[in-house]
């Protein structure tokens, strides 16, 4: 850890294996996903692709266990509790929690760093605003469009100045239109905060307009 | 250097050692009790009890409770109105679930389900016999330009020696609780589908759901078939208020000779609960075999291919059986109301002459300290019991400590075990403990009934909750404890209060544990009510039905009402 350098920055899978009670292999990979740059993990169903992310977030429940090493920026994370870690996550639900209010969901995530109300205040109204949502932080997240409360998950994820994304079908809940902005929206943000992204889809135009490399999980 | 905040701070490390030993609390709270209570109760029957200076053991106290002249139909009465109203019960229960379950009126059902299964037992019993009885309020509707009758006539309609009464009274509160696990177990049936198809192949509605939807369902809803019938069998208060009296059924009997001043009635009483213990395991035992018999006359039925009918005969059938059940405890509460407020009120006549607040204003001031006893009481077991099973649910989600099988059978353990048959050990063990029976005894007794009731209410929706939501939270850098307090817990805030009022309305409606645990030194609305059965002062019984059924009814208001009120500007937690 004391030796970080250019070559550990980034998000890494070193030797991962994930294996079901008994001792059944799900998937096995070794990946480096730059800052910055975007991985995409494409397989069928039942290939492991959701099982693969909650290994990396630290969420992995029984009957399945990981082997190996996830370090991130040189620190290996992989005893870590998922709110140590410094990684972000997007489903492709918003999951906005529907008992705050939109300011109040991004207050949530918004860095502990971030002092004082006024400041705080401002940082939320500065998120939204870059995510087109500005004057929205008392509105109830119900009361927003799919693709509105999507970036302010997007926002929220932010704010908590993660160091590496984690995209989960992220763009699937979404119309053709709105799916192609959004995607630029979130690759954007990411590669502005030299954020590396793995990103697990089915659909190959995630993979293409993230223009990374692709890893392909076996058929399951 | 980035790892720096690893070590967790040695408080935190702390709490989080007490949550995996929650569940191990919560089965020795369960458990204890019970096994306690089953030792204390097994040990005078077999003539120990050091207390009244007997201490060898033999076999007198059953010879003496072989002596006594009622016995046999003390245990008639418990094994048929308990097996009567087991069967019916769930017959009606089938007959509506086929009918109903999948279309619009089901909807008003579920609706009414909630506020009828909270009526306390004895309030429905009180306002049963106060429509039914010879003198009751249907008579006086027929009177005298039906039935001709100037004067009540002298037939024992309640309190018969059948127990019809006392089945009638049982099926129309246990039908709500049957329904209401059944729909709860429908969700895990796949009942929609199976029902679909079996339609699809040319049976009729109910033959179809019969056929292909019930034989999983009950595997679901056996264990609350059996807390049905182990109750049906054993209840006191319904059956002191609409069973018959010479004898009555043999668990009122045995709480006669528990409060008997004769000590010496203690052994007999003893020795009448173990065989009362042996009788409800025998029923059980007979039920489970009757299983196996329907299982095979239904598979036989299916072989046959026959289809059965197909028009909505049965469906109306079912639809008025449910309604009389449901109808007989509004009507009930009704008539409790009435006479609440009753002036003169002759006979014949179909309503009192005038209404006055009379009653209530006598039996105000010492129904205020019940009511506080009663709520103080319910409000600590059902908190108690909140915590306990939000505590257990966190441990089945935080390290997967979940309650399978054989937990499900510890959790159903003081349901199944008949309270008669070990609340007077328990009784005995808190007096050989030095315990002074008092409101924490007794408080700690109703835990035990309230949290199986709780825990079964929370569990589904908690379990339901979208796991989602920890993970971004957590990503988010909340901790698992930041997870439980700042998003699960808020959003899960009705059904949370809805558990709260679910173990309060148990709590309230507790007859046994208050009399035998606070050794008559704790009344409860529902201890008073109980006791003004045999005296027939219609007025008082209805101020205090009355009350007792606000008691349980009000937290169940509550729970719908506060969060609609916290949060009424969260449109997405309006069906939550």
């Amino acid at each position: 850890m004391m030796g970080a350098d250019a070559t550990d920055r980034g998000l890494r899978l070193e030797g991962v294996r994930i294996e079901r009670a008994g001792g059944a292999t799900l998937l096995a990979l070794d990946l480096a996903v730059a800052p910055g740059e975007v991985v995409a993990v494409m397989g069928p169903s039942g290939a492991g692709k959701s099982t693969l992310l909650a290994a990396v977030m630290g969420t992995l429940a029984p009957p399945f266990a990981l082997r190996g090493r996830v370090t991130l920026d040189g620190r290996d994370v992989t005893a870590a509790p998922p709110e140590r870690r410094g990684i972000g996550i997007l489903f492709q639900d918003d999951l906005l929690f529907p008992h705050l209010s939109v300011g109040e969901n991004l207050a949530f995530g918004l860095s502990r760093r971030v002092r004082g109300r006024a400041a705080r205040r401002a940082a939320v109204e500065a998120a939204l605003a870059e995510a087109g949502l500005a004057g929205m932080a008392g509105r109830d997240p119900a009361t927003l469009s799919g693709g509105e409360r999507l970036r302010a998950a997007l926002m929220r994820t932010l704010l908590a100045e993660p160091r590496a994304l984690l995209l989960d079908e992220p763009f699937s809940s979404l119309d053709q239109d709105r799916r192609d902005r959004m995607r630029r929206l979130v690759f954007a943000r990411a590669t502005a905060r030299g954020l590396p992204v793995l990103m697990v889809t089915h659909d190959p135009a995630d993979a293409a307009a993230a223009g990374g490399p692709v890893v392909r999980l076996g058929a399951g | 250097m980035r790892a720096r905040a690893l070590p967790a701070p040695a408080g935190r490390g702390a709490r989080l050692r007490l949550l995996p030993a929650v569940p191990l609390l919560t089965v020795a709270v369960l458990t204890v009790p019970v096994g306690a209570g089953l030792l204390g109760t097994a040990l005078p029957a077999i003539g120990v009890m050091p207390a009244l200076g007997h201490a060898a053991p033999g076999l007198g106290p059953f010879r003496d409770l072989f002596a006594w002249p009622g016995l046999a139909d003390a245990l008639r009465l418990s094994a048929v109105t308990g097996l009567a109203a087991t069967a019916l019960a769930l017959a009606v229960t089938v007959a509506i679930l086929a009918s109903w379950s999948e279309t619009r009126a089901f909807g008003a059902i579920r609706r009414a389900l909630a506020p009828l299964l909270s009526v306390p037992h004895a309030a429905a019993a009180f306002g049963l016999a106060f429509l039914i009885a010879p003198s009751g309020w249907a008579m006086r509707a027929l009177s005298p330009w039906a039935t001709g009758m100037e004067r009540p006539p002298d037939w024992l309609v309640v309190q018969d020696p059948w127990g019809l009464a006392l089945i009638a009274g049982l099926v129309a509160k246990e039908v709500p609780f049957l329904l209401l696990m059944s729909i709860a177990a429908l969700g895990q049936t796949d009942a929609r589908r199976a029902a679909t198809v079996a339609r699809s192949l040319g049976h009729g509605r109910e033959a179809g759901w019969l056929r292909a939807v019930f034989p999983r369902l009950y595997a679901q809803i056996r264990l609350p078939v059996y807390v049905v019938l182990a109750y049906s069998m054993t209840v006191v208060d319904v059956a002191a208020i609409l069973g018959p009296t010479t004898p009555p059924p043999l668990s009122v009997q045995i709480v006669r000779w528990m409060n008997d001043p004769d000590l010496a009635l203690r052994l007999r009483a003893a020795a009448g609960a173990v065989v009362q213990l042996a009788l409800v395991a025998a029923a059980l035992g007979l039920w489970r075999a009757g299983e196996a018999g329907v299982a095979a006359l239904g598979r036989a039925w299916v072989r046959s291919g026959r289809r059965g009918p197909r028009g909505r005969g049965p469906a109306a059938l079912s639809l008025a059986l449910a309604g009389l059940a449901a109808g007989v405890v509004l009507a009930g509460l009704g008539v409790l109301a009435l006479w609440s407020v009753a002036a003169f009120w002759a006979f014949p006549d179909a309503a009192p002459e005038a209404l006055t607040l009379r009653s209530w204003a006598r039996h105000g001031p010492e129904l205020a300290r019940l009511l506080a006893t009663t709520g103080a009481i319910a409000g600590l077991a059902a908190l108690a019991a909140l915590v306990l099973a939000v505590g257990c649910l966190e441990a089945e989600t935080r390290y997967g400590l979940s309650i399978r099988r054989g937990g499900l059978w510890i959790l159903y353990a003081p349901l199944l075990v008949p309270q008669v048959a070990f609340l007077p050990g328990l009784q005995g063990a808190f007096l050989t403990a030095g315990t002074t029976p008092g409101l924490v005894a007794v408080t700690a007794a109703h835990l035990v009934f309230v949290f199986p009731y709780v825990f079964l209410s929370l569990g589904d929706p908690w379990r339901a909750w979208d796991a989602r939501l920890a993970t971004v939270a957590r990503s988010l850098g909340a901790g698992t404890g930041g997870v439980l307090w700042r998003v699960r817990l808020p959003m899960l805030l009705g059904p949370a209060l809805t558990a709260f009022a679910v173990g309060f309305a148990v709590s309230v409606g507790q007859y046994l544990p208050t009399l035998l645990v606070g050794g008559g030194r704790v009344a409860t609305v529902t201890t008073e009510a109980v006791a003004l059965a045999a005296g027939g002062d219609r007025r008082a019984i209805g101020v205090h039905a009355l009350a007792q059924t606000g008691a349980a009814l009000l937290p169940f208001a509550l729970a719908l009402a506060l969060p609609r009120l916290v949060w009424r500007n969260r449109r997405g937690m309006q069906d939550a």
